[in-house]
């Protein structure tokens, strides 16, 4: 049941990427470039987006636990450290490179575009990458468990 | 250029809030894609099965796309190799170093309301538009 949820998550995910424009690494590139070829719309997929999960987080949180059960697994940390803010920033400026972010990277792998192509096992090596390094690496302390 | 679509954005954007809502609500798991998919490398995660089944959701949707419009999605990557291998490692590696992406970060924390989220969020934006200011009115200007 787990998987069907997964694939039936994912599909709709795609679907939005894709409905949205966010799939198109163009369109990602002009809504970054403030001081060119300004294309808001993609504040309007985070407006819907945040919208939607804002309310629907709120609602779902009113059950005590996950409908196929288990637990609400919600990250705990409330730290800012240098971890998070190097993370994020070498993910910008990739992000502004390729105008891809994971999620439209791979809704987009079966449309093969060359660009796509290249990109995505750069990103899986990146990611790897990352997971080799210690937990704690640039971490204020080690982290909290995760389980809520 | 590319076209302003508020009404197809803001659509898009709701199914994406669909999806995380439903994943919180079936699963108790955040949608966040650098996660999802991450945990599926070696060594894979224990619940791998509905990692997996997500990604090959993704990655079936722009077919279904296709097939109900008849016409593949409109899409321009760069051709550029050396520039999509380093925004992949970039993207990659950041993402998980810093625990999160556009979505899990962007949509799902700040829906939570999390500092955290909020702080990557501006930080990622911010190097974002930068990059692009660079790369298109100072090198490509």
């Amino acid at each position: 049941m787990g998987k069907v949820i997964g694939f039936v998550t994912g599909l709709v995910f795609g679907l939005g990427l894709v409905v949205s424009g966010m799939a198109n690494p163009a369109k990602v590139l002009n809504f970054l470039d403030l001081f060119g070829t300004w294309d808001p719309s993609l504040a309007f997929v985070m407006g819907g987006a945040v919208l939607v999960t804002f309310v629907g987080y709120r609602l779902t949180w009113t059950r005590k636990i996950p409908l196929l059960g288990g637990v609400f697994e919600l990250p705990r940390r409330r730290d800012l450290d240098l971890r998070l803010i190097t993370g994020a920033a070498a993910f910008g400026i990739g992000w502004g490179l390729g105008g891809f972010c994971p999620g439209p990277a791979v809704t987009s792998v079966l449309l093969a575009a060359p660009g796509t192509l290249v990109f995505v096992p750069a990103m899986l090596l990146g990611m790897w990458g990352a997971r080799q390094l210690p937990a704690n690496a640039l971490a204020a302390r080690e982290p909290a468990p995760e389980r809520a | 250029m590319t076209e302003f679509t508020p009404i197809g954005s803001t659509a898009g954007g709701m199914l994406i809030g669909l999806s995380a809502v439903l994943l919180m609500l079936f699963m108790g798991r955040i949608a966040g894609i650098s996660g999802i998919l991450s945990r599926l490398l070696p060594p894979a995660a224990p619940d791998w099965g509905w990692r997996a089944a997500f990604i090959a959701g993704m990655a079936a949707a722009p077919l279904l796309a296709w097939a109900v419009t008849g016409a593949p999605p409109v899409q321009a990557v760069s051709g550029d190799f050396v520039l999509m291998a380093v925004a992949g490692l970039l993207v990659g590696f950041g993402s998980v170093f810093g625990n999160g992406c556009t979505s899990g970060h962007g949509v799902c924390g700040l829906s939570r309301l999390s500092a955290r989220a909020l702080t990557a969020t501006l930080v990622f934006m911010a190097t974002a538009i930068v990059t692009v200011f660079v790369a298109r009115h100072v090198i490509g200007g």
